[in-house]
This record gives C-alpha cells, structure tokens and sequence, in this order.
C-alpha cells in the first residue's frame, strides 16, 4: 500500500575542485523510501552520507540520475519550485541544531510557515503547538542560547515538524548531545514516524540508534554497500 | 506577509549590529546633510541676490573696464577722470554721470582708527544713486574741481568714530591727510554681510591725490527711463571705443550684474550639491561593504532559510530591505541634521540659508536609492548562496 516518498535511480555527486581534480562523493545510488518508512544510513567518515541526504532534501541536485520526491521528478523543477517543495514536504534536523540564535524557541520553530505566507497569528499558534509536542511547552520564549544541547535540539525537531512534512531528514541528530538527550530526540523522531506517518532517513554513526531503525542503510565509497530493507526502485508495482 | 516579516527580520538584524550600523549610517547621514545644507545656502543667497533685484527696479548703467561675464578675468582700468564729461556728452546729460575710484584705508579720529572703504566720488552721486543724507551736504562740484578735503561718512563709520557726537564739521584723519566732515549718509542695509555703512565718500579729486593714482575705477550712467537703456549703452560704449580703440568696456545694468551673480550662485549651489553627492556615494559603498560583510556572517542562516523554502528572491528582498533601511534611516537622520544646520546658519549667521522642498525629498529618494544600488550586488550574492554550502560552513 505505501507509496515512495522519495527515489533515488542511479544517482551520482561528483564535485570537481579546483585544479581539475573530481571527486565522486556517490558513485551510482539507487533507493527508496517509502511514506512511513524509517530508515537508517550509516558508513564510515567520508562515504558520501551526508552527500546523499542534501540530494534527497533537495538542498542539491545530482550530477546524474534522476530524484523524485513524491512522484515529481526534481530535475523538472526549477530552484523556486524546489524551495517550495522543500518548504512543503520536507522536514531537516541537523547534527549542529541550526538555530538562529538571536530570536525566540517559537520564532524558530515559526520560520518555515513565513516562507509559506502563512499569517503571523497562525503562526506563532502552530510554532506553540509543535513546542509543546516535544515537551518544550515551558520554553516558548527563550533564546537557543539559553537551551540545553537536548532542548536545541528538540526545538529543531518542532521546527521540522511544524510544517507537517512526508519526509524528516535528519543528519546525525544526536551527534552532539549525551546519552539521555540523544535518547530522547530518537524517542521524538520515532513517535513523529509511528504517529504521524512521517518518513524519517537519519544518519547514524551511533549502532544502538541505528539499531532501532526498521532499515540499515550501509554505506561505503559512494555505493549502497548494503540494505536489508530494500526495494525495488525498477518496479515500483512490487509492494515491499 | 512575506515582506512584513522581512522587514522584521532586517530591522532586527540592524539593531543587533547597532554601533556598526549608526556608522555604516554615518557616511550617508553626512552625504544627505551637506546636500540639504549646501543647496539651502545657495539657493538663500540667489534668493537674496533675487530680491535685490526687485528692490532697484534702476535704470542704473554701470560701465567698467574688461568684459564682465562668468570667467572674464577683471582687468585694469584705463578709465580717467574726463570720461565723465565724455560720457556726459554722450548720453546729453552730464548730471547722470557719477564716478568712483575705491580703496581700503585707515581712518583715524583721536585715538579711534577703523579701516574701510574709501570711495572717490563726484557731485552726481545723490542723483545717480539712491543714498539720501542723514545730516550736513554731500560732495559739491566745486569739492570736486577744486579737490577740497572734505568727507561724507556712511552711519557705522560715523558712529565707531565719534559716537554719540556731532562729526559735522569735525575732522578725519584719511591715510594721514586730515578731512573735514560735511554730511552723514542715512543708514542703509548690508549685503551679505558687507556693511555699506562703512563706506566714506571724498571728493574723487582728493581720493585720486590720496591714493596717487590717475584712473578712476568705474562710471554710473542714469537712464532717463528702462526703455532708453539699450540706446544709451550703444552711445556710451560707441564713445569709449572711439577713445580707446581696442580696448574692452562693459556698460551693464545692475539688473544684468545681479542677473550674472545669480548664475555664478546657481553653478556654485550645484557645485557643492555635486560635491555633497559624491560624499553620498561614499557612504553608499560603506553600506555596500558592510552589506556584504552582514551576508558573510550569515551565510549558516541564509543556508538555513533556504533549506527552510526560502527562495532566492525571498532571501534578496530581506537583504535589499536591509541595505535600503540603513541608507533611508541615515537619510532621514541626515535630513533632519541638515535642515536644523540650515535653519541655525541663517538665525545665527549672516548666510541667508533657505530651505526649499525639493532638496530634502531629493535627498531621502537619492538615500533610498543609494541602497537599493549598492544593496544589489551583496542581496543578489545572498540570493545565490548554495544552501549546502551555506550550512556546511562553521
Ligand atoms: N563541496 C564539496 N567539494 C568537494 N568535495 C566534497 C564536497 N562536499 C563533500 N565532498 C566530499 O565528498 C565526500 C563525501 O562527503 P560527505 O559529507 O557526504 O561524507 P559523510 O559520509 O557525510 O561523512 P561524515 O560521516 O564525516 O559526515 C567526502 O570525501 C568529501 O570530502
Ligand atoms: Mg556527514
């Protein structure tokens, strides 16, 4: 019954630097992840993770191989579509938090509804309400600055939420907080998964998070080195 | 919604970064203050000089050697005393004929000296020129011939030098020859700030032995009515050609001299204005500088804007907005500075500063502009950054 909520066929980055130098960060991916899927990348340092994960968000676009979010084929867009799409059905979470530091837990959560044109009492109301959904309901007004590494964290998961996106990217999302903390936001991600249907891609370097995903993705110079949940991204007919 | 929320986000990233954006501010403020100031100034002083003009309604011809227009050097006078009859036959009346030789001297009653102005002048001059007498006579015909020593003081002069007492009949010390007064002129106005009643009158026999000099610097010529003036310029420059073959004369009236001033005024007021403008431009690559240093130091949140929907013309038009709020907040700051100097020069300074409407507008729309112009180049670098690039970089 599930339908792809993103596919990659045959994808490959190369960045050439300068001087003539090429480097091919991924080699020839093909994957897919399905709406309500929860999946896992992990690879050594370097294997082209990260690569990948700006492909599927559309923060990039591939040197060859075609990317559909959602049935569209990315390469049909132009950059302001894609802003759209982007702003539309997909949620980020990064390692680093990405907060604007200067403005309120709510303002942040709030942003991606102001590229939206919804209305400032909207909002600020669904900004609350995601707050709360990650149990920072008594943070609403406070500078990230003065959040803890765990509290950050949840307020991006809130913003990546509030938008109410088919896929969540999140690029190792507890690579920077404790144990505890770390626990919590895999807690958060799952239950947006279980109880929302969001799709969720998480790279890992961590083997008990990787663990909990339904699907490992491994991997290794820029080639799916393994998947133990695979589908086929030929025939799209087959259920998996 | 979009743009209110971009105006938010610019005027907050502005007051994050106070000091540096009053001082980013500051070249504009200064640019747009030295326009309005400057064109205040010299549109004060053509307006005055316009005023002046209204006030003579004269018939009055001046005649002076050399050619007297916007970058003719002045030149020596070859007129002399005779000319004066010369120009009295020419025009048919000699009582319209006045003449001056100047020069600055020292003056000394008791142990009172001022230093002024000494014009040489002949009997004509009451006629010829409106400057009616206080008290006493004015210069005589038979002064003139006869090269009397006698002086007729302007009211400031008359004043630093004997107070409150009589000078009728009382004695001055020119250049150390001793005068008798014979009259006091009425008060009269200054022009900017040049007290025409320092001015003292001799006879400009006596003036020209005072000075030891044979020239006399300029003529007067009044015309009967306006009409007659065209006539009486061709007969008076018709005489001097025939008396000094080759040489150059200019029988110009007053109108016509104060006409040539007010041209000199406006090619100064858009001179300075000019001058004024390129400060603003400076102040405009100031805001573009720090522009593109704000757009560096937000590369992470451009990246994550982007990531977030922005589009490119969203992250522009937050950029734009900002570059053009500085500049515009610096014009307003430097119109009201501008406006308030204006207004004080002309209270507490003899420039008669005068605001006209158009150049604080002119100001703020040129500030407005600067920033949309040296807004662009950062604004659009903005627009463009890769986001992946953007949250890649620490
Ligand atoms: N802009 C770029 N220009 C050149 N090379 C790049 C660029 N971005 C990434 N690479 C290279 O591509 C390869 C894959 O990088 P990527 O960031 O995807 O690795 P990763 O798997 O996320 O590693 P890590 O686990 O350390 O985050 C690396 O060799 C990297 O040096
Ligand atoms: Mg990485």
């Amino acid at each position: 019954m599930s339908e792809p909520a993103v596919e990659a066929i045959d994808v490959t980055r190369s960045y050439e630097l300068e001087g003539g130098v090429v480097v091919n960060a991924l080699r020839g991916v093909s994957l897919r992840i399905d709406t309500g899927e929860y999946a896992a990348i992990i690879g050594p340092s370097g294997s082209g993770k990260s690569t990948l994960m700006h492909l599927l968000g559309c923060l990039d676009r591939p040197t060859t191989g075609a990317l559909r979010i959602a049935g569209t084929d990315v390469s049909s867009l132009d950059d302001t579509q894609l802003a759209q799409l982007r702003n539309e059905t997909i949620g980020f979470v990064f390692q680093s938090f990405q907060l604007l530091p200067r403005i309120s837990a709510t303002a942040n959560v709030a942003m991606p509804l102001v590229y939206r044109g919804t209305s400032r009492a909207e909002r600020i109301e669904r900004a609350r309400t995601a707050l709360e959904s990650v149990g920072l309901g008594h943070r609403l007004d406070h500078r990230p600055t003065q959040l803890s590494g765990g509290e950050q964290q949840r307020v991006a998961i809130a913003r990546a939420l509030v938008s109410q996106p088919t896929l969540l990217l999140a690029d190792e999302p507890t690579g920077n907080l404790d144990t505890q903390s770390g626990v919590d936001v895999m807690h958060l991600l799952e239950q947006l998964n279980t109880d929302h249907g969001v799709a969720v891609i998480l790279v890992t370097h961590d083997h008990e998070v990787a663990a909990r995903a339904r699907r490992r993705i491994r991997i290794r110079d820029g080639l799916i080195e393994s998947d133990d949940g695979a589908h086929s991204v030929a025939d799209q007919s087959v259920a998996p | 919604m979009r743009f209110a929320e971009a105006f938010r986000v610019a005027l907050d990233a502005l007051r994050a970064n106070r000091l540096r954006s009053i001082l980013t501010m500051l070249g504009v403020i200064i640019g747009v203050a030295a326009v309005v100031i400057l064109v205040a100034i010299g549109s004060g002083a053509k307006a005055e000089v316009e005023k002046q003009v209204e006030g003579l309604g004269s018939n009055l011809i001046l005649v002076v050697p050399g050619s007297l227009e916007i970058g003719g050097a002045p030149s020596a006078s070859r007129l002399e005393l005779t000319d004066v009859e010369l120009l009295g036959r020419a025009v048919g009346d000699a009582s319209a004929v006045a003449t001056t030789v100047q020069s600055g001297e020292l003056v000394r009653v008791g142990d009172k000296e001022v230093f002024t102005t000494i014009n040489g002048t002949n009997e004509t001059v009451v006629n010829v020129f409106d400057r009616p007498i206080a008290r006493g006579r004015y210069i005589s015909a038979a002064d003139v011939d006869t090269r009397r020593r006698v002086a007729v003081l302007g009211s400031s002069s008359a004043r630093k030098l004997f107070g409150d007492v009589d000078p009728i009949g009382r004695q001055v010390t020119i250049a150390g020859v001793r005068f008798r007064i014979i009259g006091t002129f009425v008060d009269v106005g200054s022009t900017f700030g040049v007290d025409r009643n320092a001015e003292i009158h001799v006879p400009v026999t006596s003036a020209q032995r005072l000075f030891g000099v044979e020239r006399i610097d300029a003529l007067a010529v009044k015309a009967p009515t306006i009409d007659s003036i065209p006539a009486i310029q061709k007969r008076i420059l018709d005489a001097l050609a025939e008396k000094y073959p080759g040489d150059k004369f200019s029988a110009v009236t007053q109108t016509q001299i104060l006409g040539t001033i007010g041209q000199i005024l406006g090619l100064l007021t858009l001179v300075l204005a000019a001058i004024a403008a390129i400060s603003l431009l400076v102040g405009g690559v100031g805001v573009s500088n720090i522009m593109l240093v704000s757009v560096r130091e937000r590369t992470r949140e451009i990246g994550l804007r982007k990531a977030l929907g922005a589009r490119q013309r969203d992250i522009l038009v937050q950029f734009l907005i900002e570059a053009v709020l500085l500049t515009s907040i610096g014009g307003l700051i430097g119109i009201a500075l501008g406006v308030g100097a204006s207004l004080a020069a002309s209270a507490l300074s003899p420039l008669p500063a005068e605001i006209s409407w158009w150049s604080p507008l002119l100001a703020f729309g040129v500030s407005a502009a600067v920033g949309i112009f040296f807004g662009v180049a950062p604004a659009r670098r903005a627009g463009r950054l890769d986001p992946v690039v953007a949250l890649r970089t620490e």
